[in-house]
């Protein structure tokens, strides 16, 4: 592994010892950035943009679709997750406005920087979209590089839109995004409220712990 | 909220205020109501019930519907003493009824006998002020007993050899293993160690009121909506709430403790949801605020009397503060695990609890449990082989195939006390009500780091012994960011090096008593919450029986 991307991983989690969990746990604060979440969990899923206008959903689309892409499974684009985000941007994300305003310009002049005669990400092939998020992208070897002198708005705008994006395409569905839990049947989520064992492989057929714990007490001895 | 509740005006003295309704203070106003006392719980948060408990990440984890608010309440964070410090987010409690017991993972095992006398066992450390607990493991086991009773946690007495004596089984079985269980618990054996059911806060059997677990598959972070995870509010504020003797006041932001001319508390002075003041007048204090609000309310309290702070003669208040060491180990498999369904821990292991210092050259000890504290979220960010992309193809394909493959294996350990980790009032830093923010001051003991990766190393050969595709962890790092919040008003025999007695009454206010986190003497091995329940109990007793005898109120 290259070194400086696993020291920056590292830094990136911030913190280790016990609180490490509550670091995955507790996202990182774009997330977390403002005050209506009742309607953003309540408002039903619509097809109507509410902060984007067309042409700029048409291209946070684009974008999500490389972030996530479809394959043959579902990927962002199935998931909805550009109706997420812009439901997020008018109510739980409020404080993201700015980011998305000042970002996606700067993504497009970057676009027309790279590739002569384009100016939307939308129009480029998928070789040349990912060609242009990796230049935004400050831990991929492109992004490293810094063959561009970026603004630190737009390098806050791709992590901010990835994050996002992953929200969009794993939240329960219940809470307004990953369209008919499209992202979840991507990653073997099963849509349930609650579970019963087994849960898994490895806990088919177990024995009981007293069971178990004679037994392989009884291999062990053999040995 | 229960019609039983009692409304008492803030000008009525009742027997005692308690300072915050987790796991402690949920504890200490079900036993002090019960046993006849008028108590009113003064709770910083909203209260919240399971209606509430969603399983709504956005509005749960990232905007803290459960937790402190960074931009409400921030915090500032220096490595040591001298530097300035700087804003960054450096602790997560529970803020909301019932406190940080409403969203842990609620591992519940029993301090040891070691974690009570390692100072004269070992000998002095360097670098540490490790020193012996007032009150032994012995004083403590009727009251460990107890919590698992009257809370309801789920075990199997006798299942690890190295568990301290105990006095009665546990009330119900274990849960249900899981994947992760079952691997950790065979290669465990494999390596010749002595893995076992875990003990968990959460209901393997139904009580009244309360849900047996029904596997939904979030504990950490959130709160429980069946009543099954045994949160103070779950197990005990309903209780106290039903003897009509103990009403629970949210939204009430406690900032001072009232003194009169002659040194005595005669109350707590707090702002209401409309951020008007009020002191509600009490003949007893309890402060039960959590490792880090407890010494910021005594610093906060500093008056002509006590210019450095409120039981703070020792000058020790904030001070000791211990987060536990430790980390995660996380490997992936070739069948589904699903490991996202139900609780987090099944087995732990404890063959580690007591190392040889000399053997290993470094103080301390751990336990080591199979676990998944993930959401698909969190999984997505925090869960992936760090060489993964973060964005595309290859990253949509370690998601789809590790979500249910992965599990992790942490490793908890022991924080030796050091002084200079403390709790301060960071001297430039507001909250949203203008009193001075927390100032987080840490570097961890060398020791705490060896042991650490001393740990990671036995992680490491179980995941190996267990057939992991893949396993991996980060290198242990210093600290800066805390939620086992402990040692910071530790108690102990002489004023001078402690805060309160064994009677969690604070050597300089007679009426003040504290009972959290930060009665804490040592770290034990990383999981406290079960030991600060046993210490609310054990406090509830002794202040009524000081209370009886006519020795607390004014």
């Amino acid at each position: 592994m290259n070194d400086s991307v696993s020291r920056r991983r590292f830094l990136s989690r911030g913190v280790t010892g016990l609180s490490a969990a509550w670091a995955s746990a507790h996202w990182p604060a774009l997330l977390a950035a403002a005050t209506h979440a009742h309607q953003a969990a309540k408002s039903p899923a619509s097809s109507k943009f509410g902060f984007f206008t067309l042409e700029e959903a048409k291209e946070i689309d684009a974008i999500t679709s490389r972030i996530i892409p479809t394959d043959d499974t579902p990927g962002a684009h199935e998931a909805g997750v550009v109706y997420f985000i812009d439901r997020g941007l008018t109510t739980f994300g409020v404080d993201d406005q700015k980011t998305y305003r000042e970002g996606l310009p700067g993504l497009q002049s970057r676009v027309a920087e790279m590739f002569q005669g384009k100016s939307r990400f939308s129009e480029l092939t998928p070789e040349q979209q990912d060609e242009v998020l990796n230049s935004f992208d400050e831990q991929s070897p492109q992004g490293r590089q810094r063959r561009f002198r970026t603004s630190a708005g737009a390098q806050n705008f791709f992590e901010t839109l990835r994050q996002h994006t992953i929200a969009g395409f794993l939240i329960d569905p219940d809470y307004g995004g990953n369209r008919d839990a499209a992202g979840w049947k991507v990653i073997g989520r099963e849509r349930e409220h609650m579970f019963q064992p087994p849960f898994g492989y490895y806990d088919k057929g177990y024995p009981g712990w007293e069971v178990a714990a004679k037994v392989e007490a009884k291999e062990a001895e053999k040995k | 909220m229960s019609p039983d509740q009692p409304k008492y005006k803030t000008s009525d003295e009742v027997d005692f205020v308690i300072i915050g309704s987790g796991a402690a203070g949920g504890v200490l106003a079900k036993e002090l109501s019960t046993n006849g006392f008028r108590v009113v719980v003064l709770e910083q948060g909203p209260y919240l019930t399971e209606a509430d408990f969603t399983h709504n990440e956005i509005e749960i984890l990232a905007m803290d519907k459960l937790t402190n608010h960074p931009k409400l309440q921030p915090n500032t964070f220096r490595k040591t003493a001298g530097e300035k410090a700087k804003p960054q987010r450096a602790i997560v409690y529970g803020r909301c009824v019932g406190g940080t017991s409403v969203h842990f993972t609620a591992n519940f095992w029993r301090f040891h006998e070691i974690d009570f006398i390692e100072r004269s066992k070992v000998g002095t450390i360097p670098g540490s002020t490790l020193v012996d607990w007032p009150i032994s493991y012995s004083d403590l086991e009727p009251y460990y007993t107890k919590v698992e009773w009257e809370i309801g946690v789920s075990g199997l007495a006798g299942a690890s050899p190295f568990d301290p004596p105990r006095s009665k089984p546990y009330p119900m079985p274990p849960l249900p293993v899981k994947s992760s269980g079952v691997l950790f618990e065979r290669a465990a054996r494999k390596l010749g160690w002595h893995p076992y059911p875990a003990p968990m806060a959460i209901l393997s059997q139904a009580r009244p009121g309360r849900s047996a677990c029904v596997q939904c598959g979030y504990c950490l972070g959130f709160g429980c909506e069946v009543g099954a995870k045994s949160s103070s509010l779950a197990a005990a504020i309903r209780v106290a709430e039903k003897t009509g003797r103990c009403e629970i006041r949210p939204n009430s932001y406690v900032h001072k403790i009232e003194l009169d001319a002659k040194g005595r508390a005669v109350g707590a002075v707090y702002f209401d949801e409309r951020r008007n003041t009020h002191l509600q007048k009490a003949k007893a204090v309890v402060v039960c605020a959590n490792g880090a609000e407890t010494p910021r309310l005594l610093l906060l309290s500093a008056n002509k009397q006590f210019p450095d702070g409120l039981a703070n003669s020792s000058g020790l208040v904030g001070k000791n503060l211990m987060f536990n060491s430790g980390g995660t180990v996380t490997g992936v498999y070739e069948h589904p695990l699903n490991d996202y369904k139900g609780y987090c821990v099944s087995r732990v292991l404890h063959d580690f609890y007591e190392l040889d210092h000399e053997k290993v050259g470094f103080y301390g000890g751990g336990g080591l449990d199979a676990r998944y504290d993930f959401t698909a979220i969190s999984f997505a960010f925090g869960g992936i082989p760090p060489e993964t992309p973060r964005w595309g193809k290859d990253f949509k394909a370690a998601l789809a195939n590790n979500f249910t493959r992965t599990m992790e294996i942490f490793c908890h350990g022991t924080s030796l006390p050091v002084e200079n980790n403390s709790f301060s009032l960071d001297p430039d830093l507001k909250d949203a009500w203008g009193l001075p923010a927390l100032r987080l001051t840490y570097k961890d003991h060398p020791d705490d780091l060896k042991l650490a990766s001393w740990l990671f190393e036995r992680a490491h050969a179980i995941h190996e012994a267990a057939g992991a595709v893949k396993k991996w962890s980060f290198p242990p790092q210093e600290q800066q960011f805390g939620v086992h919040l402990l040692g910071t008003c530790r108690m102990g025999k002489d004023a001078k090096t402690s805060v309160i007695n064994a009677d969690h009454r604070t050597h300089d206010v007679k009426n003040l008593f504290l009972c959290d986190g930060s009665s804490l003497v040592t770290s034990g091995r990383g999981q406290p919450t079960m030991t600060i329940m046993a210490l609310a109990f054990r406090a509830a007793d002794r202040i009524t029986m000081l209370a009886k005898r006519g020795e607390v109120g004014a």
